[in-house]
């Protein structure tokens, strides 16, 4: 037996016996998914054990280093801990914008304190995030970005505001990009850490279109923001910014392979009925789930080897602009046509039968993706300046 | 197994990626086109195949080949398919590979170790339509004497007419059954017809053909098995061909893009041409990972790969297509002239994407597949 099959055997004992056959049900709705924090409260006991089980063995972040509460796992390794945990239906221990964000940009930029201290509080799920970056007037065009920090010596009085800021209202912290120098456009933003709870922080949920409110707008009335918590250099939080959209960029790609959706028309098959020969009762529909199909079973390898290959070093460092682009693009599609299989029984807003609009409410949810963290033009810009190396991108 | 090549795959990428842009180049192809050449490929490459032991990749060691796995056999198709290379590679090397190494017996041992060394190139005659559907096979064998007579029809058989063995799916009492025709078969005919990317496909009847018994592929009445496993060895191979059809396409353009002025300005400076550029960008990736994990499956004997052959085959032909048709077009009108390459491009993939299933039949098969 190989190390790696032996590793496997640990992985699937270690689930086996810890993961509640609660936590191996599909996410139904919003307080299924853990988020941490301080203000968190768990929906039964077996979130909890789970969450607790996977800290103790640091797989919350299982590719982090044992000293900020990871478990230190190789690409391989960490590979196989997913495919078991798929095996088994398990959910997510913790979701987290510290793991998905924060969090490698701190492994890359920060300071071996920040590391210790912040990371830690991640993995544990003890602290939740938030991301203010966008801004009323800086959208695509996010280093336009003015909220302000002015330096007062040994802290920042920060004003201004953000928006898009998602769970704002929920989250303890903030990692968020702030002007300090008015001169200097690309050099001349720092990438600051504070408390949500600090004096002269407020949130406004925002009401979309989905009738959810996952956003919010959020201001900054004189915020002091100490001169010690800021990552990489002051006034070159462009640089940790552009890093951290990358992985931003690849979470947000990861919706495009759909979850535990094999396949659509498979989903469809019962709803829709099936003719003598077994084929979809609806021929266009079948032909556009089946192709739709093909781009996710398609979609999937390419996650598969985009991971690989961005986990080992080597993929091109703008090639999650391209995941982002593929993988939004595709869980639009997916999304028009689960609200066409589910034809007038998916309109429903409010009933019990249809989840309280799950379907029509995620299917206008999914028209952001191709927006946040960058929309799908931008998206083709940098792919065509950074990859295909176009003139005057 | 991580979904990239490792090391002797990348050394192996290395040294075929030169040597047939070298050899056989897209003028190559226009050789051999202006010559009205009728055999189809040349001869004297597939010796220089030969010396680097490529037609017996999938060959197993036992029968004198490699013995490697289709993730090798595709760095190859890859660079056929990028420069345009008419060769049997895909027909003699990979498809008759895979259904002789599966059958075994008295047709593997008579053929394989002749592939490997280069001496025997072998066509696939399974389609009899213009459309692909294995499934529908009227071609019959009826036992006759020691053997077996075979009578129909057979298309789109490349090498066909000059193939020194034809693999040939007929109808038996109890199923369908494969069997290695030997060109000199009485009775059997290749009439080749030139094709509109210049390779050669034949029109082949079989009139009363006879066979001894020992011709059959494997087991009478058993080919079913055997063919699944031609056909998922081609179209993955095919699939892997219009990668580099889409990948030679789309960076010809992309250079283009980079030299061609208008209006005072590169047009790859527009951004209407550049985010269609990054969108073939996307799609030509995706199609080249989806090849590669069909690829992986196969080589592992996994029983996801069949679904994931099909997905490979309809990706690669949409993103491929994608990459010749924007190729023209951003060409503009040099595009349309035979003295640029890009249309020849366009004429590969037309052919190709035709090959075992067009996109239309495989994203039918993964409805199937998927149980609608």
């Amino acid at each position: 037996m190989s190390d790696l099959d032996a590793f496997r055997a640990e992985v699937c004992a270690w689930l086996e016996a810890n993961c509640p056959p609660e936590m191996r049900e599909p996410v139904r709705d919003e307080g299924d998914v853990c988020w941490g924090g301080r203000k968190w409260v768990f929906k039964n006991d077996a979130q909890k054990q789970w969450l607790e089980a996977c800290v103790s063995k640091g797989y919350t972040v299982p590719d982090w280093p044992k000293a900020y509460g990871g478990a230190g796992l190789s690409p391989e390794e960490t590979k196989i801990l997913k495919q078991e945990m798929k095996r088994i239906n398990a959910r997510s221990p913790l979701d987290s914008f510290g793991i998905w964000m924060l969090g490698p940009a701190l492994l890359k930029f920060g300071t071996e304190e920040q590391k210790v201290h912040y990371l830690t509080q991640i993995a544990r799920g003890e602290i939740r995030w938030c991301q203010g970056y966008s801004e009323p007037g800086s959208g695509s065009d996010l280093v336009s970005l003015q909220t302000f920090g002015e330096d007062k010596g040994d802290h920042w009085v920060v004003n201004g505001s953000k928006i898009w800021t998602s769970y704002a209202d929920k989250a303890d912290w903030i990692f968020c990009l702030v002007r300090t120098d008015k001169a200097n456009k690309y050099q001349g933003i720092t990438f600051m850490l504070f408390d949500m709870e600090s004096k002269g922080v407020t949130t406004k949920p925002i009401l979309l279109i989905s009738g959810n409110s996952p956003f919010c707008e959020t201001f900054f009335d004189d915020v002091a923001v100490p001169k010690t918590q800021f990552v990489g250099e002051i006034n070159r939080g462009w640089d940790v910014a552009k890093y951290l959209l990358g992985h931003e960029r690849e979470m947000i790609s990861g919706g495009g392979a759909g979850g535990d959706m094999v396949s659509i028309g498979g989903a469809f098959a019962k709803a829709i009925g099936k003719n003598d020969h077994g084929e979809l009762d609806d021929p266009i529909l079948r032909a556009e789930m089946a192709a739709f199909d093909v781009d996710v079973f398609a979609y999937r390898a390419m996650g598969e080897r985009f991971m690989d290959m961005w986990k080992t070093g080597r993929a091109h460092p703008a090639s999650s602009n391209m995941m982002k682009y593929v993988g939004t693009e595709l869980n639009k599609r997916r999304h028009e046509l689960v609200m066409a299989g589910g034809g007038s029984d998916a309109l429903e807003w409010d009933s019990e039968e249809s989840k309280g609009g799950a379907r029509a409410r995620t299917w206008l949810r999914t028209k952001a993706n191709s927006i946040e963290g960058g929309t799908s033009e931008v998206m083709l810009n940098v792919i065509a300046k950074r990859i295909l190396d176009l003139p005057g991108a | 197994m991580p979904l990239y090549h490792n090391d002797d795959q990348a050394m192996l990428k290395d040294s075929v990626a030169p040597f047939v842009a070298e050899q056989a180049p897209v003028a190559h192809l226009r050789k051999l086109r202006d010559e009205a050449d009728a055999t189809g490929f040349s001869r004297d490459l597939w010796a220089q195949f030969t010396e680097m032991g490529l037609p017996g990749m999938l060959v197993p060691e036992a029968h004198g080949g490699l013995g490697m796995g289709h993730m090798e056999a595709g760095i190859v198709l890859e660079e056929i398919g990028r420069n345009l290379t008419p060769s049997p590679f895909l027909s003699t090397s990979v498809g008759a590979v895979a259904a002789l190494a599966k059958a075994g017996g008295t047709q593997a041992g008579r053929w394989l170790p002749a592939i490997a060394s280069g001496e025997a190139i072998v066509a696939l005659a399974i389609d009899e339509g213009a459309k692909h559907r294995p499934d529908r096979i009227a071609t019959t064998a009826t036992r006759a004497g020691n053997g077996f007579r075979l009578d129909g029809k057979k298309s789109f058989v490349l090498h066909g007419h000059v193939a020194d063995m034809s693999i040939v799916a007929a109808k038996t009492d109890g199923g369908i059954t494969l069997f290695a025709v030997p060109k000199d078969a009485k009775g059997l005919t290749a009439d080749p017809r030139r094709l509109v990317d210049s390779s050669l496909a034949s029109h082949v009847a079989l009139d009363g053909v006879e066979v001894d018994a020992d011709a059959v592929i494997g087991e009478v009445d058993a080919g079913g098995e055997i063919l699944d496993a031609l056909l998922a060895a081609t179209r993955t191979g095919v699939a892997a061909e219009m990668v580099g059809v889409g990948q030679g396409a789309m960076d010809r353009t992309v250079t283009y893009l980079k030299e061609r002025k208008q209006f005072g300005k590169l047009i790859g400076e527009f951004q209407g041409l550049q985010h269609r550029a990054a969108h073939l960008y996307g799609e030509m990736e995706v199609a080249r990972a989806t090849v590669m994990k069909a690829q992986q499956l196969l080589d592992e004997g996994s029983e996801g790969a069949k679904l994931m052959v099909s997905v490979a085959k309809a990706k690669a032909g949409r993103a491929a297509n994608l990459a010749v048709r924007e190729g023209v077009q951003m060409h503009g009108g040099i595009g349309m002239t035979d003295e640029y390459d890009i249309g020849l491009y366009m004429k590969r993939d037309r052919a190709l994407a035709e090959y075992m299933g067009d996109v239309h039949y495989h994203i039918d098969q993964v409805a199937r597949m998927n149980g609608y």
